[in-house]
């Protein structure tokens, strides 16, 4: 029992299962600022959106390529061979029965229109390109709630979206950034005003059914003045032997004393690219929650990140990588405490498997005016085997004495006294194994929704047993 | 051979290339109780983890059988969902898992289709929990992490208790246990006695005036020097090891 078994064991993915592919509309693959004008042509923009696209569009352009992450990985995506643009659907229904037969079996399938009956406040669904089906609790509606697909916000609340769209992550934040900014569609819109608290969580979910797809969403959320949201996201995609590209880019702004919780669990399939700009605006007394876990994909580069702009903001990142075989998650997150008596907490914690590659990458500011903040950053790494990767890429910028920061890491293995241990109590080897990493996982858990928490322990477990249905 | 619970013949045992176990045989009957004695590292815990097959420990020589069984030919939670029990001298903490989640998972392992029901379960746990003398704050504490040393010994206790074994090997449960605890944990071996076969490791005499052992053996250098009855506890107690020396 040396644990290599069980250490072995391949995980297959459940979500891989694809649908035929239906377009209504599909652009040609690659990317020209014709594509850039016909997406939004097609979808009837203003023409400050249209030029916010074809500037952004030039920037990608001219950017190179981050020259950290994964250099190799990123090299090899070849943007010609995108698709940009997929339309599935005539629109967006508000009734699943509405929803085109094969596209609701997919949502059925994951589990979507239950979930939406039971425990969430509103629901959208985005199939490739776009929304295809969107709810929102009535009584949220009542007390002015807006939730909508992203194209709906910017037709129905123009003003809004011209206010805040590009305000935390400009177009030229980072090629990833430009090119979303580019091609964008799809999303959630989301504004709750003053003091409305959002008791039950809203939820969008992800889906990339097509081969060579590439998905651009853009989310914004806008919490007024002492308000509350927390809002859940969810991704899967087919496995194919060709690559995928997301790259999403997701802005949140907490006014004074609002609190906004963004929990992502991506499980993509292992053929996706996951480049995604994630940034939020905290204002006095706001506070701002990513709830990140990375469990899929090809490789993910994404860092939430927070800029704690009034004094008294408090940032909390809390994220887990899991990285199997042919797999890199580059992610950690960054903290800018711009304003005095700001606090953040960080915690990411990692697990390396089968040749896999996890990185934290980090950034804590400390602007010279920011007096009394406090931070707290954690990193903790599992490596099942030795042939797995995790390195930590920490950096700090402190422009203020008074700061009180700290800074712990560990790296550690799996024990055979652990092993052995609830071997003897009877489970088996990959049970032990299940046990021990949903353990590790255990402080990230605990904070999604009961439903998510359980879905992950399981797919956890499923990846330490390598053989199911 | 129908009351054979364990049966050990001519084990050597190593550790890193370092025989530990020089030639060992032992036999536990159903309903006996034996205990085992002898000074630090002089291998009690070798034997007991090789019995349970903890893959560091290797067997050079020799042959286990639980219950008329060759052991090589079983996986370690196999033993464990055949009967037998190991009660660790150091148990490992399992951060993240609550002991609640642990202990029910485990019952349901180790008793397949005789588990009890949710409410059985919660039923059995609670009479343990509370002759243990366990706060039930226990259940969403994570498994041995940050527990005091008293603490540990009582979770493999409510183990034992819970997972009903026919084979207890306890090593060093009395240590650091307060006067309490220790009676809880003879009461719990005496309460599996006669549909089970329990080997004690100990250093004290009290455990074993507690839990009366049908045999007492002292081990030197991975070998069982002597054999007695319960009066030779206190003989160890009072003259240590030495004259026991070849
Ligand atoms: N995993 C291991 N790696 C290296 N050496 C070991 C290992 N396990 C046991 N040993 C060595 O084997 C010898 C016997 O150890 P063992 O733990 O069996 O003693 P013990 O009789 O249980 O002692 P104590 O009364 O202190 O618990 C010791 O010298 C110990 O250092
Ligand atoms: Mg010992």
């Amino acid at each position: 029992m040396s644990g290599d078994k069980a250490r072995d064991a391949v995980g297959d993915y459940r979500y891989g299962f694809h649908d035929p592919e239906n377009a209504t509309i599909r652009f040609d693959k690659g990317l020209s600022e014709k594509v850039v004008r016909d997406i939004s042509e097609l979808k009837g923009e203003p023409e400050w959106m249209t030029s916010i696209r074809v500037k952004a569009y030039h920037r990608f352009m001219e950017m190179p390529m981050p020259t950290w992450g994964n250099c190799d990985m990123l090299n090899q995506i070849d943007f010609d061979s995108v698709t940009y643009f997929l339309r599935s659907s005539k629109g967006t229904e508000n009734n699943w029965d509405e929803v085109p037969e094969d596209i609701k079996n997919t949502f059925d399938r994951l589990g979507i229109p239950d979930a939406e009956q039971k425990w969430l406040g509103g629901v959208t669904a985005q199939y490739e390109s776009e929304a295809v089906y969107h709810s929102i609790r009535e009584d949220l509606e009542e007390q002015g709630v807006l939730f909508l697909d992203m194209d709906s916000g910017l037709k129905q609340y123009p003003e809004i979206v011209k206010k805040y769209f590009c305000s935390v992550v400009p177009a030229s934040d980072n090629k990833f950034s430009a090119l979303n900014t580019a091609v964008w569609s799809g999303g959630s819109f989301i504004y709750v005003p003053k003091g409305v608290h959002v008791e039950m969580p809203v939820q969008a979910y992800f889906r990339i059914n097509a081969k060579n797809m590439g998905q651009f969403e853009r989310t914004l959320i806008i919490a007024d003045e002492g308000s509350s949201i927390h809002y859940v996201e969810g991704c899967t995609a087919p496995t194919y032997s060709t690559e995928s590209l997301h790259s999403a880019v997701v802005e949140l702004i907490a006014m004074d004393g609002a609190k906004i919780r963004y929990s992502t669990v991506q499980n993509w399939s292992a053929n996706v690219y996951n480049l995604v700009t994630k940034r939020g605006v905290a204002h006095s007394n706001a506070t701002i929650e990513w709830v990140d876990g990375n469990i899929g994909s090809k490789l993910t580069m994404k860092y939430p990140a927070v800029l704690l702009r009034g004094e008294g903001a408090h940032a909390e990142v809390i994220s887990v990588a899991y990285a199997g075989k042919g797999q890199h998650q580059d992610a950690g997150a960054k903290v800018h405490h711009l304003a005095p008596n700001t606090t953040s907490n960080i915690l990411s914690k990692s697990i390396s498997k089968n040749g896999g590659r996890s990185s934290y990458r980090g950034m804590l500011q400390v602007s010279p005016k920011a007096h009394s903040c406090r931070s707290k950053v954690v990193c903790d790494a599992l490596m099942l085997d030795a042939d797995s990767q995790s390195d930590t890429y920490p950096t700090m910028e402190v422009g203020n004495s008074s700061a009180d920061l700290e800074h712990e890491a560990s790296v550690s293995k799996v024990s055979n006294n652990q092993l052995f241990y609830l071997m003897s109590r009877g489970h088996s080897e990959e049970e032990a194994m299940g046990m021990i990493v949903n353990g590790f996982f255990e402080p990230f858990t605990r904070e999604l929704p009961m439903e998510y928490a359980v879905e992950l322990n399981r797919l956890l477990e499923l990846e330490m047993e390598g053989a199911i249905g | 051979m129908g009351d054979e619970v364990l049966s050990i013949d001519g084990l050597h045992v190593s550790v890193d290339g370092t025989e530990i176990i020089k030639g060992l045989s032992l036999t536990i009957n159903l309903g006996e109780i034996h205990a085992i004695m002898g000074r630090n590292g002089s291998g009690k815990s070798t034997l007991a983890n090789a019995i349970m097959g903890h893959p560091a420990y290797e067997i050079t020589s020799g042959e286990i059988k639980f219950r008329g069984t060759p052991l090589d030919e079983m996986e370690v939670f196999e033993r464990a969902r055949a009967g037998m029990f190991l009660s660790f001298q150091y148990p490992s903490s399992i951060p993240g898992v609550q002991v609640g989640t642990f202990l029910r998972k485990s019952v349901s392992a180790v008793r397949g289709e005789n588990a009890p029901s949710a409410r059985d379960f919660r039923k059995e746990l609670k009479g343990h929990m509370e002759a243990l003398g366990m706060d039930k704050s226990f259940l969403g504490r994570y498994v041995n992490d940050g527990f005091s040393g008293g603490e540990k010994k009582r979770l493999e206790i409510l183990q034992m208790l819970l997972l009903n074994p026919c084979l207890a090997l306890l090593d060093e449960t009395d240590s650091g246990l307060d006067i309490d605890a220790l009676r809880v944990v003879s009461d719990g071996i005496n309460s599996i006695t006669p549909t089970a076969g329990s080997l004690v490791i100990t250093h004290y005499e009290r455990l074993l005036e507690l839990v009366k052992p049908d045999f007492v053996h002292v081990m030197i250098d991975g070998r069982i020097v002597k054999t007695g009855n319960a009066d030779l506890a206190g003989e160890l107690e009072a003259k240590g090891y030495d004259w026991l020396e070849a």
